[in-house]
């Protein structure tokens, strides 16, 4: 029941309830469709054409796009990493975090610096602290080899060797999200009553026997809420790469937007870019709608 | 047994953290802590203890003079000020009006309007990067502050978050005003915006954070030092290859992002509990 129907609301006053409604929406939703909605639809539309070139507009040219897609083994390339990527960075994430949480939660020695050390690499620019990992992992002198020289390991190129590169790219990601992560487990974990708790105690359940039967299902929706986080930030978490790798080696290290930002921003090919972004916002749709329809329906957010 | 039976109120401490979990959660947090305490040792120290670790070693400011004039850094920071401020007062207006009108008027078309905003959510402007870029080519605004903001300046973050707060407050307080003689812009003022504080206040250090560190969006649509922000002017001071100290470069990633930090640590209860509320759906 919206605000002025309590007055027998004759014709007149409804559609000016309307309008004015609509005239509240307008700004924000015009500025929506014209930088979200119509760009999705606008590289779709992009994506059958080809590059304009000076003043050669573009002409459609069907699929021939998505062919030069399939073909390019950089794609292909950046699709494995990806998903090499989001394959570790989720579960790794979402695991560290649960497991910050659990620790904060606990009355334990210090839990102010800890909850402090795990939150501060979210506050951080992931392009700064980008520096400061690729000083880490510096050849010869940066903090790693100096560890590993300090224990008689042989030297080691982290960023430099195709093997190692992405799993040092993965591992920046996985510091700058767990904390992130953590704060909502947290949250939810202290909504959890204590009563819980002591009757498991009391019933002399084990400490994982009450994680596992307890705090675990109880945390679901939370869990489920990161998870789709975790997927986003998956496909969008690349300004590390632009500091430490620049998808390199031998594009060891380039992500779908990586190379998405390539190929529209140093080779300026926009037919073949709208193809790519078409695959990214599927990617990202199909995460929205098995959000929507699969996950919404099985766990009741508040 | 018989000891949990004599004192059946001992307190929340029915399971005794063990020593090893306070151990594994120090030492993760110590390993998490690590690469900025590193960063700090570097950039108050003069060059070449930068790879060595003694305790004497001389303290300095030197290294930030160096990253201060080696570009230009107050511009910048100017930029992101600027840049942070614009985007926050422009979602801020802009969902507060959207989300009164999700949250207490009844029109036709409500729900697919509603699920044209969410859209947003997850297709964000982030990934559209080619058709925005030439979007802001056409309206001729490459390379400037308002091409940076614009996309973000409708966040369907905050209408979704203010719809569901508006929605919470009662709506007798609404009608009260409206008998009054309140507008309904001047109810949305007096009685739905003081009550939404908190969640403003949650957004706000949200969005603030979120484009303090935004880098891909902003490095494609600027070009010059009169439009780039903070992110960007550190990229492209520490990409170029030769000559630059590193202790020179840890002290412009410090710089960058010591207003952040600062705040953080000045305020990390509200951070926290700001990060817990908007992001709880």
């Amino acid at each position: 029941m919206a605000a002025g129907t309590n007055f027998a609301a004759p014709r007149a006053a409804v559609s000016q309830h309307a309008l004015h409604a609509w005239l509240l929406l307008l700004p924000a939703l015009a500025l929506l469709v014209a930088f979200t909605h119509w760009p999705a639809l606008a590289t779709l539309i992009d994506s059958f054409f080809s590059t304009p070139r000076g003043s050669r507009p573009g002409h459609w040219v069907g699929l021939e796009n998505y062919q030069v897609m399939v073909d390019d083994p950089v794609f292909w390339q950046a699709v494995r990493n990806n998903l090499w990527f989001a394959g570790a960075t989720i579960p790794l994430s979402i695991g560290l975090a649960l497991a910050m949480a659990l620790w904060v939660n606990e009355r334990m020695h210090g839990r102010a610096f800890l909850r402090m050390a795990y939150f501060t690499p979210t506050v951080l620019p992931m392009i700064a602290v980008a520096n400061i990992w690729l000083f880490f992992y510096t050849p010869q002198y940066g903090l790693l080899e100096q560890i590993t020289g300090a224990l008689g390991l042989p030297s080691h190129n982290w960023l430099g060797d195709p093997s190692t590169a992405l799993a040092c790219i993965t591992l920046v990601a996985i510091w700058k999200e767990a904390g992130f992560f953590m704060i909502f487990y947290l949250a939810a974990l202290q909504t959890l009553n204590p009563s819980l708790k002591e009757a498991a105690a009391i019933e002399g359940a084990s400490r994982w026997y009450y994680f596992q039967r307890v705090q675990w299902p109880l945390l679901m929706p939370t869990t489920l809420f990161v998870l789709v986080n975790a997927v986003v930030n998956a496909f969008r978490l690349v300004d590390h790469v632009f500091i430490l790798t620049r998808g390199g080696p031998d594009n060891a290290t380039s992500l779908l937007l990586y190379h998405l930002y390539e190929v529209g921003f140093k080779f300026w090919d926009a037919g073949y870019a709208a193809a790519i972004t078409v695959v990214l916002v599927v990617v990202l749709a199909s995460v929205a709608l098995f959000q929507f329809f699969v996950l919404d329906k099985r766990v009741h957010y508040k | 047994m018989s000891a949990v039976k004599d004192s059946p109120r001992q307190g929340p401490a029915l399971y005794t953290v063990s020593w090893l979990d306070t151990l594994a959660a120090w030492l993760l947090a110590l390993l998490w802590i690590l690469p900025l305490v590193y960063a700090v040792w570097t950039a108050f120290h003069p060059a070449e203890f930068s790879t060595r670790f003694d305790l004497a070693a001389p303290w300095t400011l030197e290294n930030f003079r160096h990253a201060w004039q080696a570009a230009p850094f107050a511009r910048y920071f100017l930029n992101t000020t600027l840049l942070v401020g614009m985007i926050l007062a422009a979602q801020l207006v802009l969902s507060t009006l959207a989300a009164y009108a999700f949250a207490r008027y009844e029109f036709r078309g409500k729900n697919v309007a509603f699920a044209l905003v969410l859209v947003q959510l997850m297709i964000m402007p982030d990934i559209l990067l080619v058709e925005n870029y030439q979007t802001m080519a056409k309206l001729g605004l490459v390379d400037s502050l308002l091409a940076i903001g614009l996309p973000y300046f409708a966040s369907a973050f905050a209408i979704f978050l203010l719809r569901q707060t508006f929605m919470g407050i009662p709506r007798e307080l609404d009608e009260a005003a409206r008998v009054e003689g309140a507008s309904a812009l001047q109810t949305l003022w007096r009685v739905y915006v003081p009550l939404a504080k908190p969640v403003y206040t949650a957004f706000a250090l949200v969005s603030v954070s979120f484009h303090w560190n935004n880098f891909l969006w902003p490095l494609i649509i600027t070009n010059s030092v009169e439009s780039r922000p903070l992110t960007v002017g550190l990229q492209v001071f520490s990409s170029v290859e030769q000559g630059v100290e590193w202790s020179t470069i840890t002290a412009a990633t410090l710089m960058t992002s010591a207003p952040l930090l600062i705040a953080f640590l000045l305020f990390q209860r509200q951070f926290v509990q700001s990060f817990m509320r908007a992001g709880i759906k």
